[in-house]
């Protein structure tokens, strides 16, 4: 009785059919594919490091007017409420979120801390910002911004302390970083109470004029 | 067919083979020794806490660890901000007693290079020193060290946390000498242009939670005022 073949012999049977020489010429074929597969895995996966951003920022299309005398004004806005991030004043039980642990007054006075987040004249929403300000400081009272915008920079202003007739507070770049380093500029605070833009009860409107350097426009 | 399924496997082994070899290259050490650190400046040093819970408030976009704190503050969800992190902390003297309030706004770079191993963050610190004044602290950080030696390591903890002792300085420019720029609001400070660094000790971080024991310090250099006899 003869039994039938099993798979293995049958495989068996397929390896004899090659010589040694040929056998060994498949297994290195087959051996070279797979080194070179490894070199090709290492250099593509390198490739894809080097070559694919890692980070890429949306970015808003700036709205920007040039000015007849120099330089350009852009406009940016927050609104109240719903753009306050953080209100922390010593002393006041509705800080801004709830149940933030605000330094007391023996250690921070009257400072009183504000962080934003900051819209374009359309409404879309291109940084943070942060205001500090305090009247009885001991080393002189101050108001100061610092607007942070991830994709071009921040800027950090020093507010006059008396705001105009008008209500308009004046500002000047104190410094800048990125986009902003090599900037000049002035900027102007208002407070608008008469906002009709659904559950907006007021807005911070910042009006930002910049130069370049040696007056060219940026 | 087989040379395919090969091909296949030596791409496999390749990618993972670099990826080994980018996680433990000895030419990406993180910088241990502050550039301050042989400076002729006084320097002054602030400490808080890195933990967001042990913060004053701490936002993000919601979805990434650490989670925003105090519960109920607002998140940064809209896509221009959503790489934004806002971390408010009280600063610490050398004594540890108060001594003023940082407000630190962190977004990720688009000069991230993670095959030069740097992963990199434009920050800038907002702070207040009662009774000395306000400046702005502007520099980018290199978080790949932290990544490598904590993160991902509690990542691939069983229990998702990691201990141990990690120490570093994240500020890695902009000026020269991988400083930050320091530039004096108000109060003394007011015409000030100096330097920092800030660093990072972390002793446990978990990866559900974030940081669970961290520490940061600044150190901001003072540049001494020449008098008539000097």
């Amino acid at each position: 009785m003869v039994s039938r073949p099993s798979n293995l012999t049958k495989l068996g049977y397929q390896f004899c059919r090659y010589s040694r020489q040929q056998l060994r010429e498949r297994v290195s074929r087959l051996f070279k594919t797979f080194i070179f597969g490894i070199f090709l895995g290492a250099f593509g996966a390198g490739a894809l490091l080097y070559f694919a951003p890692a980070v890429n920022l949306h970015r808003e299309r700036s709205l920007i007017s040039v000015q007849p005398n120099g330089g350009n004004i852009e406009r940016f806005q927050i609104n109240l409420p719903r753009d306050r991030i953080l209100v922390g004043l010593a002393g006041v039980e509705d800080s801004i979120p709830a149940e933030l642990d605000w330094p007391g007054k023996e250690q921070l006075g009257d400072m009183q801390a504000e962080a934003f987040i900051v819209r374009n004249e359309n409404n879309a929403v291109v940084g943070v910002a942060s205001r500090l300000a305090s009247s009885t400081e001991e080393t002189g009272p101050f108001i100061e911004w610092v607007v942070h915008f991830p994709a071009r920079g921040t800027m950090y202003v020093q507010m006059d302390l008396m705001p105009a007739a008008d209500g308009v507070r004046d500002g000047v770049l104190r410094a800048g970083t990125r986009d902003f380093l090599p900037l000049t500029g002035s900027i102007r605070e208002q407070f608008v109470s008469e906002v009709e833009d659904g559950d907006v009860q007021g807005r911070i409107v910042l009006e930002v004029g910049l130069n370049g350097p040696l007056g060219d426009e940026v | 067919m087989k040379y395919l399924v090969s091909l296949f496997v030596g791409l496999l082994v390749g990618a993972v083979l670099f990826a080994v070899g980018f996680y433990y290259n000895p030419f990406m050490n993180q910088t241990m020794i502050s550039p301050l650190a042989v400076t002729n400046e006084r320097v002054i040093d602030f400490s808080f806490s890195a933990v967001p819970e042990e913060g004053i408030l701490y936002t993000n976009n919601g979805e990434s660890v650490p989670l925003p704190h105090p519960r109920r503050v607002a998140k940064l969800l809209e896509p221009a901000v959503s790489d934004t992190r806002i971390f408010v902390t009280q600063l610490q003297d050398g004594s540890g007693d108060f001594a003023g309030i940082g407000i630190k706004f962190s977004s990720e770079s688009e000069q991230t290079r993670l095959f030069k191993g740097e992963a990199l963050a434009n920050s800038v610190w907002h702070i207040y020193l009662p009774g000395k004044g306000t400046l702005l602290l502007d520099q980018a950080e290199n978080y790949w060290p932290y990544i490598r030696e904590v993160r991902i390591p509690a990542k691939l903890s069983s229990g998702d946390n990691w201990r141990g002792a990690f120490h570093g300085i994240m500020t890695s420019g902009p000026s020269a000498l991988g400083t930050a720029r320091v530039s004096g609001g108000s109060g003394f400070f007011a015409t000030l242009e100096s330097e920092a660094v800030e660093s990072l000790t972390a002793r446990g971080y978990s990866a559900m939670q974030g940081p669970v024991s961290m520490t940061g310090t600044l150190t901001i250099t003072l540049p001494r005022v020449e008098t008539a006899g000097e």
